[in-house]
Parts: C-alpha cells; sequence; structure tokens
C-alpha cells in the first residue's frame, strides 16, 4: 500500500527515485509506483491492473472491499501525470475477470477516459480477460511491436530479445541478517523485462519460482524491487546475502 | 476421600451404580454426589476439581442414572433426539473419553449408546447419527457449530437434556469459546430445559465459568451452580540448584542437561516441558547427545506429522518410554500412562500454566505430583521461585473470558441462515443470551448481519450478489445453496500461518534431488523463506538439509551439520503473566526472600545492588553508561518481551524526534536495552529529553496508532478475523486454496479497506482483537502510569550485573518492520559499489 501513499507524495526529483535501465538497447526508467516508461518514444507501460478483483470475488461469494479499482486508478492517474507519455500499453489482465470491463461502475469508467485523453491508449489482452475491453477508450491487440520492443502479456520462451512481458508478477526476496524482505519488482536481464503488476490488490510471485525458470540469464539478471518510496536494485546473485 | 453417607444421597445411585460402586470396592465421592443430586434436580453447575477427582465420572452420573432409570428407547417410538452432549476441546480427548465411558456402561450393561463425532468420523456414520442419533454424543465445538447450522437441528436436539464442556477453563478463553457459547445458546433454544455441567481446573475467576454456563437476560447476571472437590495432594515442586553456573542469557539450559538426564533416568517415565517449539528440538538434541543408556526419549509438538505424534502418544499409553519432550499440546488431560516426574525447562510464565503441568504427573489425586524446574538462565531462576511461590499459595493467573469477537459473530449468524431463515431481533436476542455478548449493542449486530449479507461496505455495489437476503417475511435466508456449503466447508475458528509440509527425499549422486519419502510434520512459510538450498535446520529431532520447495512441499534431505539454524515458529513464545512479573519485581525488592535463591544468583544480585541499585517494586530503573562508541539506556520494566518490543519502538521514534541518534533496541521478557550515537545519560540529566517526558505515557497515542496499523501483527490479526468472518475463504468448494494464496490477499485486502474505509466492520473487529490479544499494550499503559514520578535513573560508567542478560541478547535480534527498507537499501549498496567498481576499470 505504499504505492498509494507514494502516489500522493510531491516528489522534486524523479531521477532519485526511479532506475534506469536498458533493455535490448532501449532506454527505460523503473518508476517505483510500478510503471515502466521509455523516454525516446514516451511510451508508458503498466501491467497487470487486474481492475475490478473485488467484483470478480463478490460474484462467487466472497465480500472483498469494492475499492481496488478506485486505488489502482489512483496510482494509475499519479504516473501518468508524472511523465505526461504520448503512449500509455496496459499489458494485459487488465480487469480480473472476463465480465469485468462491461460491469465496470460508470465513475471508474470516466476516470479513465480522463486519463485516456489526448494519448494513444493501447489494452494488451491477457490469460484472465481474452476477450478485449469493452466501452473503453484506446485499442485492443495481442502484441505491439514499437521501437524495436515486443510487447505482450506472457512471456514467451521462444524470442526473449526485446520482449517486455507481464503476467508473472515477479517479486524478488532480500535476504539480510535472517530476515527476509520481499517486494514486487521489474525483472530484466537486458535481453527482456518482466514487469511488476500494478493492480493494488495483486501478489507476487518469487523469481526463484519454478515458473520464472528459463527466462532469463541469471548472471546478468537484476530485479528493481518496489521500495517505499523508491527502486533498490538488486543483483539477483546478490539478493541473499 | 470423604464418603456420601446420607440415606438421600445413596438413593439417587440406581441399583446397577451403587452394585458397581461396591464391587469396585469404590465409594462414590462426595463432589460427584453432590453434583448428581444438584443436576438431576435441574440446576446448571460448574464442578471445579483437580485432576485425578473423578471429575469425567461426575460430569455424567446424572446422564447416565437419568437414562438408565428411562431404559432403552423400545423400537418403533417417535423419534428419539440425542440426550446428553458431551463437549471437549480436543478430538482426541472426545475418543479418550469414550472408551473411559463404555467400561462402566458395558460393566453395569446399562441401556445406554454412546458414540463420538469429530472430523474423522466417516460421512455413512454422520448421516446415520443423524437419523438415529446416540444417547450420549461426544463431539468437539467445531461439529457442534455443524450441527445446529443444519435444518434438522430442532429435531436432533430436541429432548438434549445434558450439556457436558471438559476443560471449560481452556475452551471458553479462545474464540471457540465464543463461537460455542453461541452455540450454547441455541441449543438452550432448541432444548429450553437443559441444564449444563461445566468441568474445570482451578481458575482465578469462577464467577466467569458460572456465568458463561447459564443463558443470561438484559440488565441480570445469572450464575451456574458451584461444586467444588477438595484439593488433592500438594505437589512436590523443587528448582534444579545446579552444581554448574547458571548462564546470564539464552534459554536452552543446556548447562543442566547432565542433571536432566540423571533425573529421567532415577524415574520410571517422565514428562518434559519448554515453552517453544524450537526450545522442545533443542532439548531434544541435547539429550539425545548425552543418552549414553538409549533411553527410549520421544518428542512431541505441534507441528510434527499427525501420525508420528499419535506413535508417540501410543508409546506412551503403553508405557514404553522413559521421557517425551513436548510443548502445550500436552497440557490438556488426555491420560498418559504412568507418568511420575515432570521437568519444566525454562521458565513457566504463568502460575496456572505450571499447576496444569504440574498436574501430569501421577494422576492420582491422592498422592503428589512431583516437579522439578530448570531454569535456563539467572532472570528465570527468580521467574522459578515466584512461580513456585505461588504455585504453594494457589495464585491463579488464568485469562479471562473476554468479550465475544465480531467475526465469530459473523460466521453464527451465517451458519443461522444456512439452518433456516432468521428473524434478526429474534436472533439477536439469542446472541445476547450468550454471556460473552451480552452486552453487544443492537446496532453492532445490525452491521454484522448486513457483513455478512454484502460485506457491509458503505459503497454498495455487491447488493446484487448478496449471501443471504431478506424474504418478503422480512426473514434472512441464503441466496443459494453454495452459500451454505461454503460456509460449512470453512467453520471453525482455527486458523494457521501458512505451512509447508516437510517431506524427506535422499539426495542423488550429482545432487539431484530424489522422489518423496516421509513426511516429517509442517514448517512456517516465512520460515523457509530465509533458507537456502544446502542451508540446514532442526527439525522433527533431526538436522535437515533443506533441498527446496516443490509444489506445497519442502523437501529436506538428511544432513550431518554439527551447527543447524534453527527452526523459529511463530507464537510459540507465552509472553510472562502479569503476575509473575510482579512477584518478581517483590522479590528483587526484598533481599530478605533472596534467601531461596541459589547463591551465585544472590551474589549477582548483591553486586547490582553495590554498582548501581535494585529495581525497587513501584519504580522504574534506568541505566546509562557508554560501551564502545555508543551509549547505552537500559530499563527494568519486567512487562514481558512483546510489551517491551513495542516500549522500545516507541522510546526509539521519541529519542530520533529528539535528536538523540537512536540506532537499535532489544528487549527480553524482563529487560529493554536503547542504544544511540549520542550520550543518552547526558540528555536525560540536562532533561533533553526528560525521562518523564520520554515515558510520558502520551506515547501511546499517535505513534502507537501510526505504528500499529502498519505492523505484521495487526495483519496477522486482520487475516484471522477474515477468515472466521468469512471474508476470505481458506477453502473453496472443488479447489483448495494454499495457506499461500490466503496470506498475500489479506495483506492487500487490509491495507485497501484501511486507506478507504478505516471504519469498517472487520477493522473494527481486528482492532479489538488486536488489544485483547495483545494485552501488552494494556500492561505497557498500566506500566506507564504507574511509574510517573517514579523513574530512577543511574548513571554509570561502564555497563552493570543486571544488564548483562540483555546486553547479551543485543545481535540476536533486530528491528522488524520499519527496518525493512533499510534491509532493502544495504542489499542496493551492494549492487552500487559493484556498479562503481565496474566504471572505474
Amino acid at each position: 500500500m505504499h504505492r498509494l501513499a507514494l502516489a500522493s507524495m510531491e516528489i522534486e526529483d524523479f531521477g532519485a527515485v526511479c532506475a534506469r535501465t536498458v533493455v535490448a538497447g532501449v532506454e527505460a526508467v523503473c518508476d517505483p509506483l510500478g510503471a515502466l516508461y521509455l523516454p525516446e518514444t514516451r511510451l508508458l507501460v503498466v501491467s497487470d491492473l487486474h481492475l475490478e478483483k473485488g467484483a470478480a470475488f463478490a460474484r462467487r461469494g466472497m465480500m472483498l472491499p469494492p475499492y481496488d479499482t478506485l486505488a489502482t486508478l489512483k496510482v494509475l492517474e499519479a504516473v501518468i501525470a508524472r511523465h505526461d507519455p504520448a503512449i500509455v500499453v496496459s499489458l494485459g489482465d487488465n480487469f480480473h475477470d472476463r465480465v469485468g470491463s462491461a460491469h465496470l461502475p460508470e465513475v471508474f469508467r470516466a476516470k479513465i477516459a480522463d486519463l485516456a485523453r489526448g494519448r494513444e491508449w493501447i489494452w494488451i489482452n491477457g490469460n484472465h480477460d481474452p476477450d478485449g475491453t469493452v466501452g473503453l477508450p484506446g485499442r485492443s491487440a495481442d502484441e505491439l511491436h514499437h521501437a524495436g520492443l515486443t510487447f505482450r502479456h506472457e512471456p514467451s520462451l521462444l524470442s526473449p530479445l526485446g520482449e517486455i512481458a507481464g503476467h508473472l508478477h515477479p517479486a524478488a526476496t532480500v535476504v539480510r541478517r535472517e530476515k527476509a524482505v520481499r517486494r514486487p519488482c521489474f525483472a530484466t536481464d537486458g535481453r527482456r523485462l518482466l514487469m511488476p503488476a500494478f493492480g493494488i490488490m495483486t501478489g507476487g510471485l518469487d523469481l526463484r519460482h519454478r515458473a520464472m525458470t528459463g527466462l532469463f540469464e541469471k548472471q546478468s539478471l537484476v530485479a528493481h524491487m518496489l521500495g517505499r518510496d523508491r527502486i533498490y536494485s538488486v543483483r539477483f546473485a546478490n539478493l541473499r546475502g | 476421600m470423604s464418603i456420601i453417607d446420607s440415606a438421600a444421597g445413596l438413593s439417587l445411585l440406581p441399583k446397577p451404580f451403587a452394585d458397581w460402586f461396591a464391587a469396585k470396592g469404590w465409594q462414590p465421592r462426595a463432589h460427584q454426589m453432590e453434583l448428581l443430586a444438584r443436576a438431576t434436580a435441574g440446576e446448571s453447575l460448574l464442578l471445579i476439581a483437580p485432576t485425578g477427582a473423578g471429575k469425567t465420572l461426575a460430569g455424567f452420573l446424572p446422564a447416565l442414572t437419568d437414562l438408565t432409570r428411562r431404559g432403552r428407547v423400545p423400537p418403533g417410538s417417535a423419534f428419539t433426539g440425542i440426550h446428553t452432549l458431551y463437549i471437549s476441546p480436543l478430538k482426541a480427548l472426545a475418543v479418550d473419553i469414550e472408551r473411559n465411558l463404555m467400561k462402566p456402561v458395558t460393566e453395569m450393561g446399562l441401556p445406554i449408546t454412546v458414540e463420538t463425532r469429530t472430523g474423522d468420523t466417516p460421512q455413512a456414520k454422520r448421516q446415520r447419527q443423524r437419523l438415529n442419533p446416540p444417547d450420549i454424543l461426544l463431539t468437539t465445538p467445531e461439529q457442534l457449530a455443524l450441527l445446529i447450522a443444519n435444518g434438522e437441528a430442532p429435531r436432533f436436539f430436541k429432548d438434549l437434556k445434558y450439556v457436558v464442556f471438559d476443560e471449560l477453563h481452556s475452551l471458553v478463553t479462545s474464540k471457540r469459546g465464543h463461537l460455542l457459547s453461541l452455540g450454547l445458546a441455541r441449543l438452550r433454544r432448541l432444548a429450553p430445559g437443559l441444564a449444563t455441567i461445566g468441568l474445570s481446573a482451578t481458575v482465578a475467576e469462577p464467577m466467569e465459568l458460572r456465568r458463561w454456563l447459564v443463558g443470561q437476560a438484559p440488565g441480570v447476571e445469572s450464575h451456574a451452580g458451584l461444586v467444588t472437590a477438595p484439593g488433592g495432594a500438594k505437589p512436590i515442586v523443587t528448582i534444579l540448584k545446579s552444581a554448574e553456573r547458571v548462564p546470564w542469557s539464552g534459554h536452552s539450559a543446556k548447562y543442566a542437561m547432565p542433571e536432566v538426564y540423571a533425573a529421567i533416568r532415577e524415574h520410571r517415565t517422565s514428562l518434559l516441558f519448554v515453552n517453544t517449539r524450537s526450545q522442545a528440538e533443542i532439548l531434544f538434541q541435547e539429550l539425545w547427545n548425552i543418552n549414553e543408556d538409549t533411553l527410549p526419549i520421544a518428542l512431541h509438538h505441534g507441528s510434527l506429522d499427525v501420525g508420528q505424534r499419535r506413535k508417540v502418544e501410543q508409546a506412551m499409553a503403553e508405557n514404553r518410554l522413559r521421557a517425551v519432550v513436548a510443548t502445550s499440546t500436552l497440557d490438556l488431560g488426555i491420560d498418559w500412562g504412568d507418568v511420575d516426574l515432570v521437568i519444566h525447562v525454562g521458565a513457566p510464565k504463568g502460575a496456572s500454566r505450571l499447576a496444569q503441568r504440574i498436574g501430569r504427573a501421577n494422576h492420582r489425586m491422592d498422592e503428589p505430583s512431583r516437579a522439578i524446574l530448570v531454569p535456563a538462565n539467572r532472570f528465570e531462576v527468580m521467574e522459578c521461585q515466584a512461580a513456585l511461590d505461588a504455585n504453594y499459595l494457589g495464585a491463579q493467573d488464568t485469562p479471562p473470558v473476554g468479550e465475544g469477537t465480531l467475526d465469530v459473530l459473523a460466521q453464527h449468524v451465517l451458519g443461522t441462515a444456512c439452518a433456516a431463515p432468521f428473524d434478526e431481533d429474534a436472533l439477536f436476542a439469542e446472541v445476547t443470551s450468550a454471556a460473552p455478548y451480552a452486552d453487544l449493542p443492537r446496532e453492532k449486530f445490525g452491521r454484522i448481519v448486513q457483513f455478512v449479507a454484502t460485506g457491509g461496505y458503505a459503497l454498495k455495489t455487491y447488493e446484487r450478489y448478496a449471501r443471504i437476503r431478506r424474504t418478503a417475511e422480512g426473514l434472512w435466508r441464503v441466496s443459494n445453496p453454495q452459500v451454505a456449503q461454503q460456509y460449512r466447508l470453512n467453520l471453525g475458528t482455527i486458523v494457521e500461518m501458512p505451512m509447508l509440509n516437510v517431506r524427506m527425499v535422499r539426495r542423488g549422486a550429482k545432487g539431484t534431488v530424489g522422489r518423496g519419502g516421509a513426511s516429517l510434520g509442517k514448517v512456517e512459510e516465512y520460515f523457509l523463506e530465509m533458507l537456502s538450498p544446502g542451508d540446514t535446520f532442526l527439525f522433527s529431532g533431526k538436522v535437515l538439509r533443506f533441498e527446496g520447495i516443490r509444489e506445497n512441499e519442502c523437501l529436506v534431505s538428511q544432513a550431518f551439520s554439527l551447527d543447524p539454524k534453527v527452526p523459529a515458529y511463530a507464537g510459540g513464545k507465552f509472553p510472562l503473566s502479569t503476575y509473575l512479573a510482579d512477584q518478581v519485581r517483590g522479590m528483587l525488592d526484598d533481599p530478605q526472600r533472596w534467601g531461596q535463591l541459589p547463591e551465585q544468583v544472590r551474589d549477582w544480585l548483591a553486586l547490582q545492588r553495590d554498582v548501581s541499585a535494585l529495581p525497587r517494586r513501584d519504580e522504574l530503573l534506568i541505566e546509562t553508561f557508554p560501551r564502545g562508541s555508543r551509549h547505552y539506556m537500559v530499563a527494568y520494566p519486567f512487562e514481558g518481551r512483546l510489551a517491551h518490543q513495542t516500549l522500545g519502538m516507541l522510546l526509539t521514534r521519541r529519542l530520533e524526534r529528539a535528536g538523540r541518534r537512536p540506532l537499535g533496541f532489544v528487549a527480553t521478557d524482563y529487560s529493554l536495552a536503547v542504544w544511540a550515537l549520542d550520550d543518552l545519560g547526558h540528555a536525560f540529566t540536562i532533561e533533553r529529553p526528560s525521562l518523564r517526558d520520554l515515558f510520558d505515557e502520551d506515547m501511546l497515542g499517535d505513534d502507537l496508532e501510526a505504528w500499529l496499523d502498519e505492523s505484521f501483527m495487526l495483519k496477522r490479526t486482520f487475516r484471522n478475523c477474515a477468515v472466521i468472518a468469512g471474508l476470505i475463504e481458506q477453502r473453496h468448494p472443488g479447489q483448495e486454496k494454499t495457506g499461500r494464496q490466503v496470506t498475500v490477499s489479506a495483506d492487500l485486502i487490509y491495507d485497501v479497506l484501511r486507506s478507504h474505509e478505516p471504519d469498517h466492520i472487520l477493522l473494527e473487529a481486528t482492532r479489538a482483537d488486536a488489544a485483547a490479544g495483545l494485552l501488552d499494550i494494556q500492561r505497557l499503559g498500566d506500566m506507564l502510569a504507574r511509574i510517573r514520578g517514579h523513574i530512577a535513573h543511574r548513571r554509570l560508567d561502564r555497563i552493570s550485573p543486571l544488564a548483562v542478560p540483555v546486553m547479551l541478547e543485543i545481535g540476536r535480534e533486530t528491528v522488524a518492520g520499519e527496518a525493512q527498507d533499510f534491509l532493502l537499501a544495504e542489499a542496493a549498496e551492494d549492487l552500487i559499489a559493484e556498479a562503481m567498481g565496474e566504471a572505474g576499470r
């Protein structure tokens, strides 16, 4: 929840709290709010928003708080205001279930329209919402190729070079002095980059989990971890002290 | 033993009973006859009796005699519901009681059917029990909740005459007790004539239990009658007076192992109690290291595999073991063979717990129990002495029953709807007849019903997904059958930390991991997160090598390391009870009482008096001294480790604000050390800040609130409440969620809810729960009030004798919570240093 607090803070020097990285020769900035910004093309990437997750659970009888969409959009608003991108790419699992975007309350729909005004907005389809979005600005696609990078929801085992993907909700665990601290992270080995989940009510999967096997060159893998008020970059080999 | 000889008393016993007692050469005991007479007359009763006093038989006599008079129900009669319900806190105890009860029933040839119903009872038998109930049903609180959530409950319970609660003192203090009290309220409505019989060990407040047993009405307190059995022989308790040096700190009591082993050798069967599971592992290991006679010594704690625990219990019952190392899993009254010695390693932390554990030795009340206390460090020597004095004085420090919690109420409300549509006002009347809920405001009850229906959020978007809805007649009913199915799957009040099964595997030649072997038990997930493959730890009495996590299992192999990391289990540490803390303070303040203490401890205290001062009973002693490049402050509040940790966190914040540059703190059960870059002694002398301001009660205001909301403790409490209240399911029909998924989302849900609806009913429940569960905050408040104006500051030029134990803890403990990002920064600095190196090349 520190991201929500962080979203409402005035930050003078973005450079100090963000981390720079390079993916397949393209410069990128990891923002501690959980978004990736490509300055050259003014493109902002967020992944796994999982909007309407609370409502999706309520439909199945678990009355989770109905505030997650609002909170996620607040953080999204802050990160868009900060970088003022020309293009926004939402990298799939934009909604937690198939009917999510159709059932979206009007007030949130209007909010998204506000955020998209004057920008290009691309919804990449995810496994939770493969049918695209209903009644929202922007266009839907399964993949996007842009500026030498490929944007897709699920990382592909075949073509890692220049891939920006989500889906796995990567998180890294730092162990120091017999204490473990786990945080969502951007994970990159310089060839591909996995995005942290942006949705406020989403969990994480450790980089050491089997699902991550074969995705990265371990030697050059760096976890850009989302700290309380900045990104902490830790080499994979250094996670455990 | 006193014998009842009045004709009136004996006439209560039907002939088969009188003959049976006579044939055994026994006499019914006075309390058994008194209870029989009064319960037969329809009175609800609390029986307080020590172990071995024939409590169980006493509890069942009214039912057995009544059923004998009634005779067997002739075939073809109208449906007859159960006559007597027996509720036990443990499944195993219910099974044990069935064995014990069947003995007299068979020997006397009584026309009575007795059956158990637990989580292990096969579906077919449950079905049969519903159609053809036994006369006496032995069960657990969870099973009762399931039974009353069924539409057939009115028929099943209509003939209920007695409800017997075993180990009532341990049942009522938990959320299980709250759920049970609501179940009892329902039973009273279904069978208005029933009488309750509570069986209990000695407790501090019998009135609370007596109130719990009967229905309450607004403005009037009602109580069950009281029957007391005379106490048995006084236990013989000694403190191990070791020839070895008692260490300053630590919890292993390693120094005393040869003497402990000698004691085991001299007795038939010994029970060794410790306070935490990791202590149990260490003690077990240490004993086997010196077990030259290879005595059969076993290990028993809650994380071990069930099959393994049952094996130990079986061996114990058959007297095949010489000793068992155990935690509180063996506290309650299952009958174990012939235990003739209880050894308590480490301080007991509470006088009642000690009495209960000592009672495990020698289950015959006419012979004294024998027990040896083994303090692990010098402070524990005093604590053991205080507990020992308390045991002789009969002082008790059992926890209070506490107000009924709201999460449990939510679960009960949903269960009620699953049984039949209910009227909100009628249910409110029933709920408030249960003692723990007697003071529940109507408005709060309404909010709980709303919570059950749609989550009770200020933002009303879930109406169309409601789990319960109002019918045209104004009754609440479940929306669809899945709701009832979900309720039954998730019922109960015991929420486990996410745990992973530990499985032994064989390592292949190239370090590959083989297929699964035996399951050893469960270990908390957060502990495993700190391990890397190759690390070793102590579990199930073995040193294990961590191989990795596969699916939901932790794979381990046999290791030969001599220096294992030790499992750190959550919630294993009991806080020092307020009563014992006060006794220890009193002992320190009164050199007259030092005579009971070993010479080395006396010398230690005398030296402290000479170089600094001893903490007075109603005073807070603060010592400040420099050491190395740092300045230390040591305080001696004696309020338990958890309270001290909270205090340490709050003091550090204040010192930080005062610009004194604090670096860290560490807490023990007795004292607290804070260290800083600035000279704290000097700062206090010039009153920047003054000690009076530093320890002002207002620290429990905003600082505490801010910290609490962020703390792991509150999140864990929220998770428990959310699971019990049914906000988060542990299990969903068709797909079992793993503990991991529940934790992750519970923390996130907590954060979202706290930031958007901070006064939501579940957050209210969480805070109330945390405040009650963590009596430490209350203790801290009481302490700060007590010491106001009574702070004694000693500025020393070096460490004092009394400060040594807490100073030795430095480095073993680090601060949690706020330090998290600090650890991240540290890890990130590594990378920066590396990057700088690369740039320079």
